[in-house]
């Protein structure tokens, strides 16, 4: 045991500086139906981005196309400058982690780290102490005699990382390699990732559906919606400045009030609010409020508690508005709200980002 | 055994149960044994058994009007070796590939594989004759020859054992991390899909073996000598020795199987274990 813990000292980070990739107007079709539509994306040299979307939106299809598993239809990737639309998954030279749990059922967890290296031809001897220092960089360096069977989710989940990291590859690609595991486990796990991701310095790309994974794990977000990128940025950037409704919603939970917009101001219920984009056009829009963003107060718009959570650390309030409309607040846990209590709400002033009323609405409102 | 266990098999049948089952089926296949056996140790007509019949048979050491017997089992043991080669090199390979790359063509290729088995062998063969004149023409009228015609016919139960080994696999990730760590399709074949279908290919060959070794209908018909019409010649002339040769015939497939089976016999996982967890310590 000690003698492994040694050779795990060794620092096992590639040297080479981290790579470059980039997704230019890629399109990819299936029967049809676009998955990729003019996908444009870089990844900084060394950085972890997180390809946050709705399930359908194209997030598996965009990380496939630069792993090699699907070809592309239009468009260009290329890794440090050099295209790879012609190479084949094998030279591509990119760690995998799958969604399902993809370890190699006739090996153990040590010869299924090995496996990539014995591709290479490596020599048993530096294979198999290769293979226990990645094992040990996932804290399992005494699993390397297991089967795929004898090992957790989570364990299987660490292993098949440990087997992506072993042939330093250029970049890491991750497909929702949290998803099967209980809420604890991801959670530990995707620290952990994160980690050895920070440390190894390796350009990662992490697609995910789940906007806390997101934005824990990431250098940058990168939001996804039908095949195209909604808008990219750091979390914070993402969670306090949200391009759209759609982002505000799918980042951070997200009130959607009507409203409208003059003169650069958004009015919601009286109350005038300043806009993310100031270049908004007048007119009538669905406007996302934070839940943090609204308070209570002595006096303002009058409200019913509908009901009250407590989530550890805080606490969130659903009140209905005199006209019907939900709305969700977050605030501390000394206060506590009791359903059908009457209380007064008012909007902080953050900015807030809006949406224009889709025509649907609008034919609505005409009638 | 470890496999049943380890897969965790929902509401596995108790021990009693299991031994009724197997004892019941135990007995439907020993009646007609013991039935032969009992037929070719019979003294004459007047009653009493003795072992005459086994000792006049190996002191003749399989000549004379038995040596065709010993050929004809060369020949089937050939032609099962070819069919099995047939169905590995022709049929593993095209399964994998539907599988992987065109899964639209699945229900295709299960009905085609299918099909054979709602033919008739004699009707099979009407059609199968004028083949097999092209075929005589082109290859020459060796016995091997059939093995095509072989290999058509074991196809319901070759595809049924590999497809049911090939859905509880999760092919198409497994080759894709195989792919990602650099293999190509060779070494996807032979180092990752292969390992993991070791189960049901070897299901397939055994049955495979077994049918090609019972056929009769087929290589009677376009008058090919295999064991099976070679009994069937020995019988006219002498059934109790016919009989004695079936039971060898039946004892030798029995041990060809138990034979490919160890072959091919998964490395014993427990024990692997067991040796690394002792180096460890
Ligand atoms: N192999 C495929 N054949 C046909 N359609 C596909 C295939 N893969 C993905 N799609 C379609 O492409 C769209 C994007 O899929 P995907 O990239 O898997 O989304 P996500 O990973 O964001 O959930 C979906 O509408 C999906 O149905
Ligand atoms: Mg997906």
């Amino acid at each position: 045991m000690n003698s492994q813990k040694l050779k795990v000292q060794q620092p096992t980070a590639p040297t080479r500086p981290g790579t470059v990739v980039e997704f230019v107007g890629v399109v990819k079709e299936f029967s049809g139906m676009r998955a990729l539509d003019g996908f444009n994306l870089s990844l900084h040299a060394g950085e972890c981005v997180a390809l946050l979307g709705p399930s359908g939106s194209g997030k598996t299809t965009a990380l496939r196309v630069l792993a090699g598993l699907e070809s592309t239809d239009a468009g260009s990737i290329t890794i440090d400058g050099i295209d790879v639309s012609a190479l084949a998954t094998s030279k591509r030279d990119m760690g995998m982690v799958f969604q399902s749990y993809s370890l190699f059922p006739h090996l153990s967890a040590g010869e299924n780290v090995e496996f990539g290296l014995r591709m290479r031809k490596i020599k048993p001897a530096e294979r198999r102490r290769r293979a226990a220092a990645s094992l040990a960089m996932v804290g399992l360096d005494d699993h390397f005699d297991r089967f795929a069977h004898q090992l957790s989710g989570g364990q299987q989940q660490r292993v098949a990382l440990a087997r992506a990291l072993v042939t330093e590859p250029r970049v890491l690609l991750l497909d929702e390699p949290l998803s099967a595991l209980d809420a604890k486990v991801r959670v530990q796990l995707r620290d952990e990732i994160r980690r050895i991701q920070t440390e190894l310095g390796i350009t990662t790309l992490f697609v995910t559906h789940d906007q806390d994974e997101a934005l824990a794990i990431a250098d940058r977000v990168a939001v996804m919606r039908a095949g195209n990128i909604e808008q990219v940025g750091t979390p914070e950037e993402l969670y306090s400045r949200p391009a759209t409704p759609f982002i505000a919603d799918f980042v951070g939970l997200s009130n959607r009030i009507d409203g409208l917009v003059r003169s650069a101001w958004a009015e919601v219920y009286g109350t005038s609010l300043a806009l993310i984009d100031p270049s908004t056009p007048d007119g009538p829009v669905t406007v996302s409020i934070r839940p943090e963003d609204i308070e209570f107060a002595a006096e303002g718009l009058a409200a019913t508690v509908v009901a009250s959570s407590f989530l550890g650390s805080l606490r969130r309030t659903t009140v209905r508005l005199g006209d019907g409309t939900i709305l969700f607040l977050q605030h501390g846990v000394r206060v506590h709200p009791r359903a059908g209590e009457s209380v007064y709400v008012i909007f902080t002033g953050a900015p807030v980002s809006t949406e224009p009323v889709g025509p649907a609405s609008v034919a609505q409102q005409q009638y | 055994m470890t496999g049943l266990t380890a897969n965790g098999v929902a509401h596995a049948p108790s021990r009693t149960v299991r031994t009724i089952i197997l004892g019941l089926i135990g007995v439907i296949f020993a009646v007609p044994i013991v039935a032969m056996i009992e037929f070719t140790l019979r003294a004459g007509l007047v009653g009493g058994y003795n072992v005459d019949r086994w000792v006049a048979l190996f002191q003749s050491g399989f000549t004379g009007v038995y040596r065709p017997v010993l050929v004809a089992l060369g020949n089937s043991v050939a032609l099962a070796v070819g069919t099995v080669l047939i169905v590995l090199l022709l049929l593993v390979p095209t399964m994998l590939l539907v599988h992987i790359r065109f899964p639209r063509l699945r229900r295709v290729l299960e009905f085609t594989c299918i099909l054979p088995i709602t033919i008739p062998a004699i009707v099979l063969v009407v059609g199968l004759a004028p083949v097999y004149a092209i075929v005589a023409r082109m290859l020459g009228s060796g016995v091997w020859t059939l093995a095509f015609a072989y290999g058509i016919t074991v196809l319901p139960f070759a595809y049924r054992a590999i497809q049911s080994n090939l859905d509880g696999v999760d092919v198409k990730t497994l080759t894709e991390a195989a792919r990602t760590l650099g293999a190509g399709w060779g070494r996807v074949l032979l180092w990752v899909l292969v390992p993991n279908l070791r189960r049901g290919i070897l299901a397939g060959a055994f049955i495979v073996v077994a049918v090609v070794l019972g056929e009769f209908t087929i290589a009677s018909l376009l008058n090919r000598v295999n064991l099976q019409t070679a009994l069937v010649v020995v019988s006219k002339v002498d059934p109790y020795t016919a009989v004695i040769l079936s039971l060898l015939a039946l004892a030798f497939a029995f041990l060809l199987l138990l034979v490919i089976g160890r072959l091919g016999a998964p490395r014993t996982r427990t024990s692997r274990r067991r040796t690394n967890v002792k180096g460890q310590a």
